[in-house]
Order: C-alpha cells, then structure tokens, then sequence
C-alpha cells in the first residue's frame, strides 16, 4: 500500500523564538528550520511500516515556499521514497492546507494518511481533522499506536484519561502524537541518497485551490515574562493571595 | 538554544568566515552542497545531544572498572558508539570506494565539535578508531584492509595508538618494545606500553591496536621503528574474531579527567605469543604514525576549544540567571539584586572566554579548510600553511581552553567548585589537552625547531600573505580602525623577532634559542588568533543580515584581544629578543 505523509517547516525547536517589532508575526529572518518534530514521527510511523513490509510506499508533501524543499529531503533521508512540493510563498492557514491536500490525496490515492497532530509553530491542530472531512475518510487521531491489520488499520488514541482503540477502514488519516515512536536521525548515506530521489513541484493553482485565508492574524505577543516568586508566612497568607492577586480561588 | 555551541556561530564560521559551500566546486566535493551539509550538521548535533550529552557526568562519576579480567564501562558509551557507527560517521571522509561519504573536512571537524563539547571521553572512543583507520587506510596492505578497516568503518572494531612506554614518553626513539619475525610472515611482539587510551574496553567486539616497535636487529633510534597491527582478538578469513591474542591488559590507570575513556597499561607477549603484522615497511613507523598524529593534535585543539566552549556558554547561562548584588551606584538594600551579568568584572570573565574559545573554534576550522584544500583541491600551498600551524592548532586551544574553564568556574563561584555544576569536569577534561599527543613543550619545540623552516620558510610567508588580505579588506570598516592599527604594528616585531631566532638557530645557538620554544609558542598563538578575531570581525560586519548583537560581540572580541592579549604577546617578544636566559641559566641544584 502507499502511504501519503504530510510534514511541514517550521523554526527549529532549539530556538529561541521572537516576535517582530511591528508583532505582526514571529522573527524568522536567519533563524535555523527544522522539520515539525510530529511531522518527524509520522515520517518514522510510515518508514516502519514500510520496512515492516506493510507499505510499499512512502510519499511525502510539504506545502510553502522553495525552501521547504530541504524539509521534504529530510524526510526522504529518513526514508520516505518520494517527495511532493506544493510551492506557495504565502503561508495557507489549517482549511486551505487541508484542501491541498485533499487534492494531493485525491491524485495519489494513498490507503494511509499520517499528519502531525499539530505544527510546533501555530499549533492549530485542525489540519488532519478538516482534511478527514473534506476526503470523506475515517480519522484516528492523537495516535500512540498504529496497527495495520488487512484493510483495517486500529489506532490507539492519547485521549484526557487514557488510552482509546479505534478500529478505522482504509483508506483513512491518522495523525500523531509524541509517544507514537522515537524517530530515527538521518545516517549519511541515506542524506546523499535522498539527493537522488523523485521531487515533483505542484503549484496550488494547478491543483485548483484557492489559498486566500478567511482568517487574519491581527497581532503576535511574546508570552509575558515569568515574575519571580515571593515567600508567603502562612497559609491564610497563600489563600489569600490566591483568591485576591492570582484570582484563581 | 544548545548547550553545545552557538549555533549561530558556527554557522557564520562555516558559512562566511570559510565558506564551506566553495568547497563544493572541488570534484571530490560536488554532490554536496549548503542543504546537504546542514542535514549532516543536523545528524551530529542531535546524536550528540541524544546520546552523548546525557551520560557526560555519569560516565566521569562511574570510571571504568577492571576486575582482573574484563573492563566493564557503562552501558551508555556503548549505545553511544553504536548510534556513532550507523550514522556513518566513522568512515565519511573516506572516498566512495572505500565506503566513505567523502565528506569534507570542514564539516567533518564542525560535526566533530558537537561531541567534544557534548562528551569529550565518550567520543574519544570513535575518534581514535577514526584515526587509526586512517593509517590502516593509508599504509596498510590490502588483506590488512580487508580484514581491520572494513570492521573499523562499521563500528565492530575499535583502534588505539599504541607508543607511550612506562619508561618512554615524549622521546620516542628510545623506545624498546620488540618484534620478532615469524615464520608465516607475521611478528611476535614483546613489550609493555601506557597510557593507551580505549586500550581495552567493552564496547566493541574487537580493538585494533596500532603498536610502534622495534625489530629485531634494527637500529637505534627514530629509523629502528616500525608499525604493527596488533588485535585484540586474532580474526579469520571470513572475518569472524577467533583466539584471544597475547595482549593483556595490566590495569587500568586512573585520570584527573576524561574519565570515561580507559586509560591503560598493556602487555604484549607476556606468554611469547603476541602476533603482530608490520604495516607498510620496516623502519617507517614513525612516519605513518605521524600522519595519525597530526590528524590527531588537530583534533586534540578541537576538544580543547570544545569542552573550553562548553564551559563559556554553562557560564553565560549562569551569568543571565543568578541574582546577586547591586550596581556600584545603588545602595538601597530594598531594591532588586541584578543578575550577575550586570558586573564589568563578570563580563570581563565573560568576554575573555569568548575570546579564547570562539577564537579557538575558529583556528581549528581553518585547520580543516586547509585539509580541503590541499587534499581535495590540490592547493599544495594550503598544506604548507596546515603544517606550519599544525602545533598552533593544537596548543592555542589547549593553552587557553583550560584557562577559559577556570574563567567558567570562576563566574559561577562556590557552584562552579561543586560537582552538582558542569564546570568543574569541563576543566579536569580540559587539563589533559596540553600533555596528550605531544606536550607543549615538544609543540614548541617542533614550531620552533622545525616547522617554520620547513619548505624555506615559505609557511609563514603563506600565513602572512593571509593576514594582509584580512588587513585590506578589515581596514575598510571604520569600526576596526583601532583593532587593525594595534594589530598591525604588533606585527612587525613579531616578524623581526622571528628572523632573529632563526638566525639564532642557524648560528648553532640551539639550545640557547630554543629554551624559550613554548613562550614562541604562545606567541604565535596570539597573532594567528587575532588575525582570525580580525577575520571574524571584518565579515561579520559585511553581512547585512546578522543580528546587532552578533556583530557586535565579535568586534568588541576582537577589539578585547588587540587591547589586552596581544599587548602580552609583545611583551615576551621583547624577552625572546632580548636573548633572555632566566631558564636556560637556572641551574637544577638550585630547584
């Protein structure tokens, strides 16, 4: 079977981010790239069951500008076969994403999709559900465990209190959580070989999706800095300040 | 952000200072380029902070054990090793052919930097093996090869270098270990040798060692010495490792730092039946072992620079943090303490090691660069240079790595003293760096002795002509018009004085001269540094999308070197000038 997995740039984890002057976005002028760390592991979720024998191939797209391309290589050093560019130089929000993808899906007709289950930079954690809707397929998401069992694939969900099992007809869209698998690093060989693999580039135009955002970003603040902590005398102290400073009593 | 380097500056040392995507023009460079140079960064940084990082402190609180038998090291240096081995990173300079990536030394020594600053001991492991296999490759035979390299570059078999004896250190030639030939052609060895590091281990399932020894009847001296494979375990045609060979672990000895490396005493041939093979011809051993051995002192500075790198960025952190005191003009005991950063005296700490360590990383990938661009790009004046600054590159960084650990511990004060804090182990690991391949004193010697000579002097014509292009093009930036004015007429005495010592030599006044070959040392340490702080400052400000503050640690490093290192460097100039005898005069009944 194919696997489709989408994977997305965002700023390295390891950086630390700031906001623009004018706080109409996040700085990214010279700051280091990365590959969305669910991303990553929905890359190694399909590469297993690949190597499992499970899948015969592993497509993976990534939508944004040119620079995007050095994601998509990375995933393909991890193992992916194939990698799709959908070129935009305007950043598309979760829905547009989601139609892309759906095109994408539509072309390909994977019996697996993997996403992250949410960019590490706008954690919106909408782009997997909103595309189950719009490829009318079946979702299990927040997944720790995936099993592939015929044409039937049971994903075990990170829901608030547990662990949940769902059994999900293929084809169907899965997205990730952070205890799914530990991903592997790319090994040199495999970075100079993924040179060499298949990277097609697509434009949303031809794939006849309109990218324009219903939504705005208005303002972006840096999260406001952690005052330090005061002794309290006692408890009628602490009580007190809880109810009257923190207001959370 | 990492706690290993700063990434951004290593990306601009990479990217603008030695431009490593030019190095993509060479043949043997051309499938890479920027993309894929930053995937193998990517692939180091996080092996690094994954696998070697984390048991950094365990493994220099849990030192190897020998309990007469067997070496048991904790089990995190050997899943170290083998996360090391699959990335390929053994064998990556290596060409196509041989299995390698052929990966260029620049990024190899970039990549290397995340891991001498992540676990200097740990590491130590593959850099060695690395190391070794480069003469195997270089020297060896090819059913020597096949048998040793393969499983080297794979990761089943470790190497050592095997010289030091017990009683036979920096002075090689004296060494006595012996080998006899056999009648299958191969030699029985009979000897003890120390301080081996990675001598024995439990990590791989087999340890090449690379013996210097003697044959029978040969002569006396360096030309008396040949080269032996010696395994740890004798290994059969398909490969597979057989008998256990007759080298024997003495004991283990027990260091300041590093500690997670084994430091060990081996006997070969106690039982008459060590078997060793001669690499290459005999009486060249020291000559193969050299092309190791320089190999090796490069990257000796990079550990040096490395931990010294660790040390100033846990310091910094620190430094951001810890509330303590109040400005000189602030005398209300009511008002917030400031964090210590605040204090001149805090940032000088703070400054220096900047200094040292940044400028040590740099000349460590200059080092790499003129790998580059002598082998790959044929460029024999490159190689000229490299031998010349060979001695610079190890001793700069190990001089002054340590003392930007004791600047780290320093700024952390009472926590810097305690083990709960990193610092202290970054300075035990870091005081190795001066006395392993090659003390300071012998670099010195090998500067001064022999190195700037070689080739009719034409190395320190090279380096010369390098700093004057740094000079016209850092001229133009009225921001270093100070730097520059004190580099420059620092550098005048600095060439007199060299003549002088050469004449000096030349005259047959050696030891006279050289008595002083480590101040020379130091000397030419601090002007090739401050021609690289020159560099890095004049760049930094050509780049238009730098942050400020980038640009402008690197100019008031560089204004801090030409104001208070260099001004050092003159003064022991005036000395060696001088002809001062203060040690050659001291007589050792009066110690």
């Amino acid at each position: 079977m194919k696997i489709l997995v989408a994977v997305k740039r965002v700023i390295d984890y390891n950086v630390k981010v700031r906001v623009k002057a004018d706080q109409s976005d996040v700085d990214l002028s010279n700051v280091k790239m990365a590959l969305n760390p669910f991303c990553e592991i929905a890359v190694e979720e399909a590469v297993r069951l690949k190597e499992k024998g499970v899948a015969e191939e592993v497509v993976v797209v990534s939508i944004g500008p040119k620079a995007c391309q050095e994601q998509i290589r990375t995933a393909l050093a991890l193992g992916a076969d194939r990698g799709i560019h959908v070129e935009s130089d305007v950043a598309p929000d979760s829905l547009a994403v989601a139609k892309i993808l759906n095109k994408i899906v539509a072309e390909e007709a994977p019996q697996l999709v993997i996403l992250g289950k949410q960019s590490i930079d706008s954690d919106n954690n909408q782009t997997g559900q909103m595309l189950a809707a719009l490829a009318d397929m079946p979702q299990g998401t927040f997944a720790s465990e995936v099993v592939v069992d015929g044409d039937k694939v049971q994903v075990t969900r990170e829901v608030d209190g547990g662990l949940q099992t769902v059994e999900l007809t293929l084809p169907a869209i899965v997205t990730t959580d952070l205890r799914l698998n530990e991903p592997r690093y790319a090994s040199l060989p495999n970075i100079m070989k993924a040179k060499r693999k298949p990277l097609g580039v697509k434009t949303p135009d031809e794939l006849g999706v309109s990218i324009d955002s219903k939504v705005s970003v208005l303002k972006v603040e840096a999260p406001a800095e952690r005052s330090a902590g005061v002794k309290v005398a006692d408890i009628a102290e602490l009580v007190e300040k809880l109810k009257n400073e923190a207001k959370v009593l | 952000m990492s706690k290993l380097v700063q990434q951004q500056d290593l990306e601009f040392l990479l990217n603008t200072v030695f431009s490593a995507e030019a190095l993509t023009q060479y043949e043997r460079y051309a499938d890479y380029d920027q993309e894929a140079f930053t995937s193998v960064l990517d692939t180091a940084r996080r092996i690094a902070e994954t696998h070697f990082l984390p048991h950094n402190a365990k493994a220099d609180a849990h030192e190897p054990q020998f309990d007469g038998e067997h070496v048991t090291t904790i089990p995190e240096v050997k899943t170290a090793w083998q996360h090391y081995a699959e990335s390929g990173l053994l064998s990556a300079r290596h060409g196509y052919a041989d299995g390698g990536m052929q990966l260029p030394a620049l990024i190899s020594m970039a990549c290397n930097a995340y891991f001498m600053a992540a676990n200097p001991a740990t590491a130590a492991y593959p850099f060695l093996t690395s190391a070794a296999a480069n003469v195997i490759h270089a020297f060896a035979a090819e059913a020597q090869k096949h048998a040793f390299l393969e499983p080297m570059f794979s990761g089943r078999f470790a190497g050592t270098m095997a010289l030091t004896e017990p009683d036979v250190g920096s002075s090689l030639g004296d060494l006595t270990t012996k080998a006899t030939p056999h009648d299958d052609g191969s030699y029985r060895l009979k000897g003890q040798k120390m301080y081996i590091s990675g001598g024995d281990q439990d990590i791989t399932e087999n340890i090449v060692h690379l013996v210097l020894a003697r044959i029978e009847g040969a002569p006396a001296g360096v030309k008396g010495i040949s080269m032996f494979i010696v395994p740890k375990f004798l290994v059969d045609e398909q490969g597979q490792c057989t008998e256990r060979n007759d080298v024997k672990l003495a004991g283990l000895l027990h260091k300041m730092g590093y500690r997670g490396t084994t430091s060990t005493v081996l006997s070969f041939g106690e039982q008459g039946a060590c078997v060793g093979y001669l690499v290459g011809e005999a009486g060249h051993g020291l000559s193969y072992m050299f092309k190791m051995m320089n190999e090796a002192r490069v990257g000796v500075g990079l550990g040096a620079a490395m931990i010294g790198y660790r040390g100033y960025l846990e310091s910094l952190a620190y430094a951001k943090d810890r509330p303590q005191g109040r400005r000189a003009t602030n005398r209300d005991p009511a008002t917030k303490p400031v964090a210590i950063i605040e204090h001149a005296d805090v940032r000088r700490m703070l400054l220096q090691q900047k200094a040292y360590v940044e400028g040590s990383l740099a000349l460590c990938l200059l080092a790499a660069r003129l790998v580059d661009e002598h082998e790959a790009g044929g460029n024999a004046e490159s190689g000229i240079l490299l031998d010349l600054l060979t001695p610079v590159v190890k001793s700069y960084p190990s001089f002054y790595g340590p003392r930007a650990n004791d600047l780290a511990i320093q700024v952390l004060g009472g926590a810097g003293y305690i083990r709960e804090y990193p610092v202290e182990q970054c300075y035990r690991d870091n005081r190795l760096n001066p006395i392993h391949e090659g003390t300071h004193g012998i670099q010195g010697l090998d500067l001064l002795g022999r190195k700037l000579w070689q080739h009719e002097g034409k190395g320190l014509k090279l380096l010369l002509e390098r700093i004057q292009v740094t000079l016209n093009a850092a001229t133009k930036h009225s921001e270093l018009r100070e730097t520059v004015a004190l580099y420059q007429s620092a550098l005048k005495p600095f060439m007199t004085t060299t003549v002088e010592l050469g004449q000096s030599l030349l005259s047959g006044k050696a030891e006279e001269t050289l008595a002083n070959a480590s101040v020379y040392l130091d000397i030419m340490g601090k002007y090739v540094v401050g021609w690289l702080w020159l560099e890095m400052a004049s760049k930094a400000l050509e780049q238009d999308d730098l942050a400020a503050e980038f640009v402008q640690g690197k100019l008031q490093a560089a204004r801090y070197f030409m104001r208070w290192e260099l001004p050092e460097a003159e003064l022991h100039l005036k000395r060696l000038q001088a002809g001062d005898d203060t040690f050659l005069a001291t007589k050792p009944e009066w110690l």
